[in-house]
């Protein structure tokens, strides 16, 4: 059964922008702050986020991210136009990238996104279509306190 | 130990405006990288850096890093100053090297958030 959802906020996300690379998550994270969500989850959940954000940032022309919060969980779900990825278990792998110098100049592109993204949520889910785009969706247990 | 007790050993000067440096710092990570800096287990309290742009901010502002010390003399550029400021994130600079910072810290007691080695003066890092 589908758990009703308290909040949705949806947040567009623009390829290459590296100045505003990383609101997002920000605002997602305040608004969490502000309802109290435990303050490791919401660490967590911040973490994730702001590494699919950048990735969007630093690959694809635009995305949208959002949240999706319910009694139990919180979902982010992160929908981007791209390049894709050809082969999703090869990124998975920690220190394989494909970053250009400008995206390691500003402190990202070591292969590490991905792995900490899964590292960070409780459940994480991706599918990627070569040319078209990713989909992203992380979900942290807001009852998993100890992770 | 305090930020400001820090910025006096480093002889770092302040970057950012109206921010208090009245802040507890005994964590700290030290990295170029920030997604080394998203990958420690517990939080850090203070980042370390030569990445002087406004990703370092933002890493920090997610990982819940209170404040950032940028090494090497690196000084951000203004928009990086405000966004700081808008995020209550302070910002100083100092001019010895990584090495040097990491070292001179490490030598007044402070650790890494992850560290299995405790300080200079607990090396056992038993309590």
């Amino acid at each position: 059964m589908e758990q009703e959802t308290i909040l949705q906020e949806e947040f567009e996300i623009k390829g290459g922008d590296f100045l505003n690379g990383g609101a997002a998550s920000c605002q997602i994270k305040n608004i969490l702050k502000k309802i109290g969500v435990d303050a490791n989850i919401l660490r967590r959940v911040a973490i994730a986020s702001y590494e699919a954000e950048m990735n969007v940032v630093m690959y694809a022309k635009k995305g949208i991210m959002r949240l999706v919060l319910t009694p139990q969980k919180i979902i982010i779900k992160v929908d981007d136009e791209g390049p894709g990825i050809p082969d999703i278990e090869l990124a998975m792998q920690p220190g394989y990238s494909t970053a250009t110098p400008e995206m390691r100049e500003m402190g990202f592109g070591a292969g590490m996104g991905l792995p900490n993204i899964k590292k960070n949520a409780d459940i994480f889910n991706i599918n990627s279509t070569v040319n078209k785009g990713t989909y992203l969706e992380i979900m942290v247990d807001l009852n998993n306190k100890n992770e | 130990m305090k930020l400001n007790q820090l910025k006096e050993i480093l002889q770092a000067k302040v970057l950012t405006n109206h921010l208090s440096i009245d802040i507890e710092i005994n964590n700290i990570i030290a990295s170029d990288l920030m997604s080394d800096v998203l990958n420690t287990k517990n939080p850090a309290e203070l980042l370390l850096t030569g990445l002087s742009n406004n990703q370092a901010v933002r890493t920090c502002e997610i990982a819940g890093i209170k404040a950032i010390i940028f090494v090497r003399g690196k000084t951000p550029d203004e928009e990086t100053i405000k966004l700081a400021e808008s995020c209550k994130i302070p910002l100083l600079s100092c001019n010895l090297s990584m090495f040097e910072t990491c070292g001179l810290l490490y030598s007044y007691g402070l650790k890494n958030p992850d560290s299995k080695y405790g300080t200079r003066n607990n090396p056992s890092g038993r309590i």
